[in-house]
């Protein structure tokens, strides 16, 4: 075994994967935001309370009605994203034709009140949520030991990644969804229900945080401030990637992750500012950030 | 008649006169209200204080006693903002609680410049009683020497003699830390690693990746509340205890066990100094606490708030003032302690609270037989063992 900077090798491998797990997290989280954003040019500052919720009500599902890990994946996201709907159409389909500073503020707002609720009724030190059966256990991989769950992680979460990244840039559906953003009059000429189709996109970037949750809900401690600790670093990562860029979400995602991961190694007191760091030069440097279509 | 007319008129005077001497005291709740202390201390040590008022009664020792609550939101800065404006101009005579070691010295210092007191529960750090010792201050439940000296003197001596630590990056994690490795070298044992992360951290997996190749049979946790739940969580996932690897949570409450669950908890030790099903007494001030915070289970914190209230009024009291901070606090040094959470005790000179602490093991789901049922009873370390000898404290008070 060789080493780098008086580090094993196999301790770093080790680090990479744990980095791209922690990625597909971000990756994921920051996908819904840009969906959100480049479609609807919402800043979405309620995108950590809803992932937040997922988990949650991931919890209150199997603790009230026995329900489990693997039907709440798809419950869940539906449930949330439907607060969302509920959320778009009773406020943010108001503030459409003013500034974003508006958009970003309410959900600021709406944030903080969601988080307050949860915290009244369920106290901060959270709730346990175990990991499922078929996902206990681990493979150790010479390197490290892997987890079953954290393997099953960055597998789902990279192909919801990619899916919606199709569906969005290489459908029917995602090009009038686009044309939507660039010239909604025109899109209205041409029979399509442009408001509805941002309510639904509204939901479905808001169900993406959902999943995101109940996914981090067998890892992470479920609590109501679980949302406020990760949201910063993600959109973080959506100005590094380039506002509105799904493919620069996912791919910024991910490598920060990485990032970040051998900052723990090297320099963990620095683990929690070195995505900021970047944030700096990129935005020093390319101020549409690295996937960014211009400003 | 004229003489009944002028005694009725005497006596209505001295009515008057009675009810002016009054005492107001006001006492001020500085706490974690909303993030990640909050359930071991917050809304709860609100009502242990309010409690520990209701208790004392204040009317049959001629005193009104005022509580107001504030939010120090983990933030040094913050926190003696609101303890200088209190101070100045809400006329709070006391603070009480300040989890959070960092805001806690911060706050100490402003008690002192103002000549309050300042009871600390919530926070862990013995350089309170330390180096940073104050006249105007009183470290009533625990501190990191104790926890340190309870907790991994007791693992150290069980074959546990190869530690890491995972250390929270902000005063409480290194003092936390400096001290379990003290504990440890005297006893024979060595650290093999240590690093520190950022508070509030949520994934520890590179960390845990650090400390499981390191091989040390103990990996110590030097943090709190919902990092060291995530740590403990993600010990689980990633098999850091099949791997005969054990953790030893430094500094833990019973609201953690409820969070992590007994499933991922069980055999922890751990070192309180309160359980609420300790006795009859804790069992029914208990009752009381939970009608306030319902389904919820007091911790040493929470307890502490209360005791250390109470025998703050009762120094007042006696005084028949709250006026000078250091005379009160001087005050609660020559009374000995005596209230239903931990008996009869002191308070040293140095300001820290003596009473007897508590070595427990989280127990497992087959073992806990009602809700709340978590903690069995290992060892108890004896009042004067377990906390630091004044001769080590370096505290300015004592060497003076």
């Amino acid at each position: 075994m060789f080493e780098i900077f008086g580090v094993p090798s196999y301790a770093l491998f080790g680090q990479l994967l744990l980095g791209l797990i922690n990625g597909s997290f971000y990756a994921l989280l920051s996908l819904g935001l840009a969906v959100i954003f480049g479609m609807l040019n919402i800043i979405n500052f309620t995108h950590g309370a809803q992932y937040m919720m997922g988990a949650f009500v991931a919890y209150m599902l199997l603790q009230y009605l026995g329900i489990n890990y693997w039907a709440a994946l798809v419950i869940v996201p539906i449930l949330v994203g439907a607060t969302g709907i509920i959320i778009e159409r009773l406020f943010l389909a108001r503030l459409q034709k003013l500034d974003p500073l508006y958009g970003l503020l309410l959900t600021f707002g709406l944030a903080l009140i969601i988080e307050g609720v949860f915290r009244n009724y369920y106290g901060s030190s959270g709730k346990p949520y175990d990991i499922p059966d078929a996902l206990q256990g681990g493979h150790n991989l010479g390197f490290m030991f892997l987890p079953n769950y954290r393997a099953w992680v960055i597998v789902f979460s990279l192909a919801v990644c990619l899916v919606t990244w199709f569906a969005i840039e290489r459908t029917r559906l995602g090009s009038y969804l686009r044309a939507a953003t660039e010239n909604p009059t025109l899109v209205r000429a041409f029979g399509i229900d442009v408001p509805r189709l941002v309510t639904l996109t509204y939901g479905f970037g808001v169900g993406l945080a959902a999943l995101a949750g109940v996914m981090a809900a067998p890892i992470y401690n479920v609590s109501p401030q679980m949302g406020s600790d990760i949201i910063i670093v993600v959109f973080a990562v959506v100005v590094i990637g380039g506002m509105g860029s799904i493919m620069g979400a996912i791919l910024t995602g991910f490598t920060l992750g990485i990032v970040e991961g051998f900052t723990k190694v090297f320099f963990p007191e620095a683990s929690n500012t070195v995505i900021f760091v970047i944030m700096v030069i990129v935005l020093l440097i390319r101020p549409a950030g690295l996937f960014g279509r211009g400003i | 008649m004229r003489l009944i007319a002028s005694l009725a008129f005497a006596a209505a005077l001295m009515t008057t006169a009675a009810h002016a001497q009054t005492t107001n005291v006001k006492v001020g709740v500085l706490t974690d209200m909303s993030s990640l202390y909050a359930d071991d201390t917050g809304p709860g040590s609100v009502a242990a204080a309010k409690m520990a008022v209701a208790d004392f009664n204040p009317a049959a020792h001629n005193m009104k006693v005022d509580i107001i609550v504030a939010d120090h939101q983990n933030k040094p800065d913050i926190g003696s903002s609101i303890a200088r404006q209190w101070f100045d101009t809400q006329n709070v005579d006391a603070i009480v609680d300040v989890p959070n070691s960092a805001v806690a010295l911060a706050v100490s210092d402003v008690a002192r410049e103002k000549n309050k007191a300042l009871l600390v529960s919530g926070a862990a750090i013995s350089d309170l009683t330390g180096p940073k010792c104050s006249p105007n201050t009183v470290h009533w439940t625990y501190d990191t020497w104790m926890l340190a000296h309870a907790t991994a003197g007791a693992l150290v001596k069980n074959g546990g003699d190869s530690w890491f630590f995972l250390t929270s990056d902000y005063a409480f994690g290194h003092a936390l830390e400096r001290d379990a490795t003290a504990v440890v070298l005297a006893n024979g044992g060595k650290v093999l690693g240590s690093v520190a992360h950022p508070l509030n951290n949520q994934d520890f997996s590179s960390f845990l990746l650090q400390a499981q190749q390191s091989k040390a049979k103990i990996i110590g946790l030097a943090n709190a509340g919902g990092d060291t739940i995530n740590s403990i969580k993600q010990g689980a996932e990633f098999g850091i205890t099949a791997g005969g690897q054990h953790f030893a949570a430094l500094l833990f409450y019973i609201g953690d066990v409820e969070a992590l669950g007994l499933k991922v908890a069980q055999g922890l030790v751990l070192t309180e100094t309160f359980y609420w099903d300790m006795n009859d007494a804790t069992r029914a001030w208990t009752k009381r606490w939970q009608v306030e915070r319902p389904g919820k289970y007091p911790n040493m914190n929470q307890a502490g708030v209360y005791a250390a209230t109470l025998h703050y009024l009762k120094a007042v009291a006696a005084l028949k003032s709250a006026a000078d901070g250091k005379a009160v606090v001087d005050e609660m040094k020559k009374m000995p302690t005596d209230d239903p959470l931990f008996g009869k005790g002191i308070i040293r000179a140095d300001g820290r609270k003596i009473h007897p602490a508590y070595l427990f093991q989280v127990k497992s789901p087959a073992e806990s037989k009602y809700p709340g049922d978590d903690y069995i009873l290992k060892a108890t370390i004896p009042a004067d063992q377990a906390f630091r000898p004044m001769k080590d404290d370096n505290c300015p008070l004592v060497t003076n």
